[in-house]
């Protein structure tokens, strides 16, 4: 039986909030740093979700967001390398729709059910972003929802589906427009959401001959709290039905919004309970998953959706945010000459060193080095290495500068040297730090981020972050999970 | 092999003042340096048989260097090598004259930096992937202070003062010489007060982004008693490239193997057993008070750990043990990159011949030049050393 394996999330670190200067919002959201995005944060659920287990058995990846860095050029095709995934997969982009995440995961379970794929991955992220200080700013959030579908060691079977497809034009942003439009409130509430959706559900009922009360959790969308909660009351839903939306704390995530409170469901549910993820945009996507016996053993140590909503800092000032999403321009530190753009042929050829992470070990003596060289930096054997990724390997920092003068965003830059468990060195920007925490000796994990987008290319890297969750690092790294 | 050991003399020398010289191009700078060094030699441009121009980022090829002195369709070698540039510039023209093949030969360093707009230093690199951490110079040099703190127990507040002490050093050097960029003492609250540029060197850790420009004259010693009493001998010229980098995880960020290395083999080459006994002055290569620090332990002039305790007894002041950046180093003086070596060279040479005024040492018959270019874990330093004419 078809079903969901294992399942992850990611929340990024910062939240607007009512400690955050100029914030005028009473709740709080999370808010992506400045050098994540979908791809990023994406990557950073299959971490989660993947733990320490084979990833050589994933016939597939798809990644859903309806804020993709690219227009041409697929997302999935970055994740997977960062995800250290095989070569010899499917990979697709599912886009420009709030029902992207849903649409993702229904097309991977129809895959394995289909017998095309034994594993297939779905990352969904979102980082949707509404004008200064407009209502979409206020309660959206950014995050990341990640699922192992297969049709072995299933904890939560896929059990049905239902689908509407309706054209609307309710919310919407061009190609070329950075921020999300939308209609009057009312006629998109009581023609949009709040008639789409319960059709959605009535029908997925029909169809399997069930009775709403039969559905233990639903992990429903809704653009914002009094909406959301308007919605589960029109279709008659009890409270202990209807999954915490984690507004107030999250924000809505958009196209990864249903799936991760779908995470939410599975991080506390118990065997044999009806769960449905329900979307919408352009109609609205039903699927329903019932849990077995082994749904705690996917449940994360640390980690996962709770954890993540657990490790938390404050944006000091919304100018601060303002910089981040590049509403509020700043002058390039100090005249610092711009840029130039990376050389896409050496991109290529650095693909496993940059992307995947691969350090070399040398077969003669052992020793490990980033980056991989073909000539041994201990003993000199010539083209004489093997593979390490050291991605998902515990580091501490061995030193460490905190430079003031590099720029105007997330000043002092923190640069650190990294010794990995197990051998391996790397030089790289620290992120998601506070300033007291950045000592020898700390420990920390890599986290895949966006350095800097010059000439329209994205470059992507690895960055250490301090180790927020001890257990699930360590079980990474131990192989237990 | 034989050594570069009393084979080759400096005959005459040139070193512009060192600063933000808004006024002069490059070739100026050149210009200047080069006719200075022609007078102190008493010789006639048409007299160099052969010239080396160290420049990192002023110019691509040798042939400024001709266009702004004229020279007479004599070949002319562009040197670049980090921070090592004009000391390697330098170390061939004196091998070509050791090799016997000129007599008279010119080694010109030069840096034109304060044309770009920017105040740090901007070297452009060629195309890559971009993915390597920026780190400019101070932040790859803060990060061998605080491991150096770490390493040895150091207090944040008591290793802020130590590097502090360097720098108000070299500044109280560099105010008893008219060719250095900055003139003015600073104290060493002060330093360890200044804006924080990388933590933990603040901006009076970090030395001056200059224009300048340095020549020598070099030519066999025999040829050199012709010309002055004075000259002034090469006694080693030692480079050494890092290979292993920070690849290398067992590597400590406290000592720089390039300089221990290059200075053995100047040390073997002039016949010096105890560098701190026997030198009457070292010029190192203080581009942050760090690196100094680092560089008194590595050229074995204090010992491991010990540097600290050899900077609060003012070891290497003035009137210490032993001189260290008797012209005020980079620290005060200037980095023009690619004019640096020369100018240390210069320093000696001047306090070798009795002639470095208010700052001339009581004894100077022994000193060393020595420079570090890239970054630490993968550097290219030079040592360089010089005896007075016997």
């Amino acid at each position: 039986m078809a079903g969901i394996i294992a399942h992850g999330a990611y929340v990024p670190r910062f939240r607007l909030g009512p400690d955050t200067a100029g914030w005028t919002a009473s709740t709080e959201r999370a808010a992506a740093n400045f050098d994540e995005d979908s791809v990023t944060m994406a990557v950073a659920a299959g971490l989660d979700c993947l733990g320490s287990r084979d990833r050589n058995a994933i016939d597939g990846l798809i990644f859903a967001s309806t804020t993709v860095p690219y227009a041409e050029k697929q997302g999935a095709a970055i994740i997977a390398a960062a995800l250290d995934l095989r070569q010899d997969i499917f990979t697709a982009d599912v886009t420009d729709v709030l029902r992207a995440g849903t649409t993702a995961l229904r097309s991977a379970l129809d895959s394995v059910v289909a017998g095309a794929a034994r594993q297939v991955l779905v990352v969904v992220a979102d980082s949707r972003q509404g004008a200064p200080r407009s209502d979409t700013e206020r309660n959206a959030g950014d995050g990341a929802a990640a699922f192992l579908l297969g049709r072995d060691d299933v904890v939560a079977e896929f059990t049905g589906f239902h689908t509407i497809t309706e054209n609307m034009l309710d919310n919407w942003r061009s190609s070329g427009d950075s921020f999300v439009r939308s209609w009057e409130d009312r006629f998109a509430t009581e023609e949009g959401i709040e008639r789409i959706v319960p059709e959605a559900v009535e029908g997925f009922l029909q169809k399997y001959g069930l009775n709403l009360q039969d559905v233990d959790r639903v992990a429903l969308y809704g653009p914002d709290a009094r909406r959301h909660g308007r919605l589960a009351r029109s279709m008659g839903l009890d409270s202990q039905q209807v999954q915490d939306p984690l507004f107030g704390s999250l924000g809505n995530t958009g196209a990864a919004f249903p799936l991760m409170l779908l995470v939410s469901a599975l991080e506390s549910a118990n065997a044999d309970e009806l769960l449905l993820a329900i979307s919408y945009g352009d109609g609205s996507d039903v699927l329903a998953f019932r849990t077995n016996s082994l749904v705690n053993r996917a449940r994360p140590g640390a980690g996962g959706l709770h954890g993540h909503l657990k490790s938390r800092s404050a944006i000091a000032s919304y100018e601060t945010f303002a910089k981040w999403r590049e509403v509020w321009l700043t002058d390039d530190a100090a005249r610092r000459p711009a840029p130039s753009s990376p050389s896409v042929s050496a991109l290529w050829r650095e693909s496993n060193k940059n992307l995947r992470l691969y350090a070399g070990k040398c077969n003669a003596c052992g020793y490990v080095q980033y980056p991989p060289q073909r000539v041994c930096v201990n003993c000199q054997a010539m083209d004489e290495s093997s593979t390490v990724r050291l991605s998902d390997k515990a580091g501490e920092v061995f030193t460490y500068s905190m430079d003031y003068i590099a720029g105007a965003v997330d000043t002092p830059l923190v640069v650190s040297v990294v010794d990995f468990d197990g051998g391996g060195r790397i030089i790289c920007m620290m992120t998601d730090r506070e300033l007291d925490e950045v000592q020898v000796g700390m420990a920390v994990t890599m986290s895949f981020r966006k350095l800097r987008v010059v000439n329209g290319i994205h470059n992507y890297y690895w960055k250490a972050i301090p180790r927020r969750f001890g257990d699930s690092a360590a079980k990474q790294v131990g192989g237990e999970r | 092999m034989n050594g570069i050991k009393d084979r080759v003399a400096i005959i005459g020398m040139g070193c512009t003042k060192f600063g933000e010289r808004w006024e002069a191009s490059a070739a100026d700078l050149m210009v200047e340096a080069a006719y200075e060094a022609y007078a102190d030699a008493g010789i006639e441009p048409g007299d160099v048989q052969a010239a080396w121009l160290g420049t990192v980022s002023s110019f691509r090829t040798g042939q400024p260097l001709a266009e702004a002195l004229k020279l007479d369709y004599i070949p002319i070698t562009r040197v670049e090598n980090a921070c090592a540039t004009a000391t390697d510039a330098f170390r061939n023209a004196a091998y070509a004259v050791a090799a016997g093949i000129y007599d008279i030969v010119l080694a010109v360093g030069v840096e034109k930096l304060k044309d770009s707009g920017f105040s740090g230093l901007a070297v452009p690199e060629a195309p890559g992937s971009d993915v390597t951490p920026p780190t400019p110079p101070p932040s790859q040099f803060a990060m061998a202070a605080t491991r150096y703190f770490h390493q040895y127990g150091i207090p944040y507040e008591e290793g802020k003062r130590t590097l502090a002490q360097i720098a108000a050093k070299n500044h109280h050097n560099g105010t008893l010489n008219s060719r250095a960029h900055f003139q003015q003492e600073i104290g060493v609250d002060q330093v360890i007060n200044a804006p924080m540029i990388a933590w933990p060197l603040g901006l009076f850790d970090c030395c001056g982004v200059s224009d300048g420009a340095a020549a020598a004259i070099i030519t066999t010693p025999e040829i050199a008693r012709s010309f002055r009493r004075d000259y002034v001998l090469v006694k080693a010229l030692a480079l050494s490239v890092g290979a292993f980098g920070a690849i290398r995880s067992d590597w400590d960020f406290t000592h720089f193997p390039e300089t221990v290395r290059a200075s053995q083999s100047a040390y073997q080459e002039a016949g010096i057993f105890s560098p701190r006994e026997e030198l009457d002055m070292a010029m190192v290569h203080d581009c942050f008070t760090i690196t100094e620090l680092i560089i008194y332990e590595d050229l074995g002039l204090s010992p491991r750990g010990g540097a600290s305790q050899d900077v609060a007894d003012g070891s290497f002041t003035l009137e210490g043990e032993l001189p260290v950046n008797t012209d005020g180093g980079l620290k005060c003086f200037g980095h023009p990159i690619g004019a640096s070596g020369i100018r240390m060279i210069y320093e000696v040479y001047k306090q070798l011949q009795g002639k470095a005024d208010a700052r001339q040492l009581g004894k100077a018959d022994l000193g060393l030049t020595h420079n570090l270019g890239g970054r630490p874990g993968s550097f290219t330093c030079s040592v360089a050393i010089f005896g007075a004419a016997e």
